[in-house]
């Protein structure tokens, strides 16, 4: 028996076209997830031999041919540092304001947040064109951490900030009223209640901007350079990890082993980072049910 | 959220935290303004050659002929199939989540998804450089190509795209989905004459955001698709991309050189504004 419904035939084609979705589905996503798992394996098959605590230990030689990356994670480290210090207070500010003391819709909303949707829509090569001009020749900069992590901080910016809103817009409303039949002032609300409340989201949102910017490259090549020495200060030129494994695999004759020993750190770094991403937000999800 | 009226605190201390979040603010909106101004500053010099520019492809920075033609199209060809290759597979590939999957396999699919998405792209195009460029240097040398670009940028930009067009399906209204499973209908009719109407939209804008991203890679290209300045005869055949031109030539470009290689950036700034504007549009 066949029913005709909203234009289509039923069941007799729908079902063959049901089993076919079915299959071809579930193969493409088993396909996928055995890229992933062969992409991993690469690394794995090309780098793991290369991997010991010295490598993480010893300072790298002859362009990163022999010896190790200490002074590569430490730059990474560095330049992560300078990007938070810029980034959480201006997102964690400027998501507040949206947040408590914009009207959506009105003027001032829409070109925060156009703006931010731009931004995050630049590719990041722009940055960098924007970083060497700003912050390394405008501002004196030169090629060093400092320039390099502020540039990241401009491009983590948006990401930041729509991050930190959704963990402050998720707070339940009780709370706000609860707050406001008390009289507290908007600050008072902030510090007490909303941040408080919003913490894992907001952690989250910070922990994911330290992910996108360690797995960038591209800014980082004519901001902060790449420069394999230890860094003495943030003046100094640094290489990320990211920037280490696009030397090594392209300027490097027979680097690819290190380059994906080093690729293995850097993507164990990312899964750390994911899990604990979930994790947050799963306990700020569960804090909020009860 | 709050009844935000606009802004009117009272409270001394929410008076001088209004006044430092509005700073923030105003910061963040300023640095787009910046970052436009100062690019586009830059590229003024090599504005009077820009016909040039856009029509012809010879390529010599080091006696003056600056046709990024060639580029041009290297990066319209490497996202265009890229992502022609990712849509399709993106759209399946959320539909089957949504729909089809088994529940239990859910979180950890999206999960997995999500870590992808993260993975950079440098460690895309490490891969692609030990075992896709070999592949494809045995259909035809020297691998390095066009194709092995595009299946790098489809790869990175899929599960981003599965992503969004899931979170799409997700927020389809409860009562649609039980409409739909009252009338019986099986589950692709239910995806035809439900789901798919009320996501098309979603769909398309995501696919258009990602086509921004695969234009705006660098690292990626940059390590796996040849860097060869030519029009492109076949997707077997190396390009070079904007992106990548920048990338590699900034380190030595002297001044007319330089103001080019910020030329080609506000090329990519206008087109990550313009697909902005295509993803903000009202529904």
């Amino acid at each position: 028996m066949t029913i005709r419904l909203a234009g289509l035939t039923l069941p007799g084609r729908s079902a063959l076209s049901d089993g076919l979705a079915k299959s071809i589905g579930a193969l493409l996503s088993l396909s996928l997830t055995g890229l992933l798992f062969a992409l991993l394996m690469t690394l794995i098959w090309q780098g793991a031999n290369q991997l010991s605590p010295d490598f993480l230990l010893s300072a790298p030689q002859a362009g990163g041919r022999t010896g190790g990356i200490n002074s590569i994670l430490v730059s990474t480290a560095m330049i992560l540092l300078v990007c938070l210090a810029a980034l959480v207070p201006l997102g964690l500010a400027s998501a507040i304001l949206v947040t408590q003391w914009l009207a959506s819709g009105s003027f001032p909303e829409r070109i925060t947040s156009y703006s931010m949707d731009v931004l995050s829509a630049v590719p990041s090569i722009v940055f960098a064109l924007f970083g060497y001009q700003f912050f390394a020749i405008t501002l004196g900069l030169g090629f060093s951490i400092l320039a390099g992590g502020l540039t990241l901080a401009c491009m983590s910016l948006p990401l930041m900030i729509r991050g930190t809103e959704q963990a402050l817009r998720g707070v339940p409303n009780e709370l706000h009223q609860a707050s406001n039949a008390l009289g507290l002032s908007t600050s008072g609300m902030l510090w007490k209640v909303l941040l408080p409340s919003a913490r894992h989201g907001i952690a989250a949102a910070i922990i994911l901007s330290i992910g996108r910017a360690l797995a960038e490259t591209a800014v980082l090549l004519f901001t902060a350079g790449y420069v394999l020495r230890m860094p003495s200060s943030v003046m100094d030129s640094g290489r990320t990890l990211s920037v280490h494994i696009y030397d090594l695999a392209m300027h490097v004759p027979g680097g690819e082993q290190r380059a994906a020993a080093t690729a293995i750190v850097l993507v164990s770094l990312i899964i750390l980072i994911n899990l604990a991403v979930h994790r947050l937000l799963r306990t700020s999800e569960v804090s909020h049910a009860r | 959220m709050t009844t935000s009226s606009f802004p009117q605190p009272t409270d001394r201390r929410d008076r001088l935290l209004f006044v430092l979040c509005a700073i923030s603010t105003l910061v963040v909106v300023a640095l787009l303004l910046l970052l436009t101004v100062s690019t586009v500053l830059k590229a003024v010099p090599a504005l009077p050659s820009l016909t040039q520019a856009l029509t012809e492809t010879n390529w010599a920075p080091l006696s003056g002929q600056f046709g990024m033609l060639a580029m041009i199209v290297g990066s319209l060809t490497v996202s265009l199939l890229a992502l022609s290759l990712a849509a399709p597979l993106a759209l399946i590939l959320a539909a089957w989540l949504a729909l089809y999957s088994p529940p239990l396999l859910r979180a950890p699919l999206r999960t997995l998804y999500e870590l992808m998405a993260g993975i950079p792209s440098v460690v895309y195009g490490l891969w692609g450089l030990i075992l896709l460029v070999p592949l494809v240097n045995q259909l035809a040398p020297p691998g390095a190509s066009l194709l092995s670009a595009a299946i790098v940028v489809a790869l990175m930009i899929l599960p981003y795209g599965v992503l969004l067009i899931d979170s799409r399906l997700q927020s389809v209204p409860l009562t649609a989905r039980q409409a739909a499973l009252a009338a019986g209908l099986p589950r692709f009719a239910m995806f035809r004459a439900v789901y798919w109407p009320m996501t098309r939209d979603g769909a398309v804008k995501a696919m258009v955001l990602q086509f921004g991203r695969a234009i705006g890679e660098t690292m990626a290209v940059l390590m796996v698709a040849g860097n060869v300045v030519a029009l492109p005869d076949s997707v077997l055949a190396p390009v070079r991309t904007l992106t990548a031109n920048i990338a590699l030539e900034m380190g030595y470009a002297d001044d007319g050189h330089r103001a080019m290689l910020y030329l080609s950036g506000v090329l990519l700034l206008l087109v990550a504004m313009l697909t902005m504007a295509l993803v903000r549009r009202n529904p």
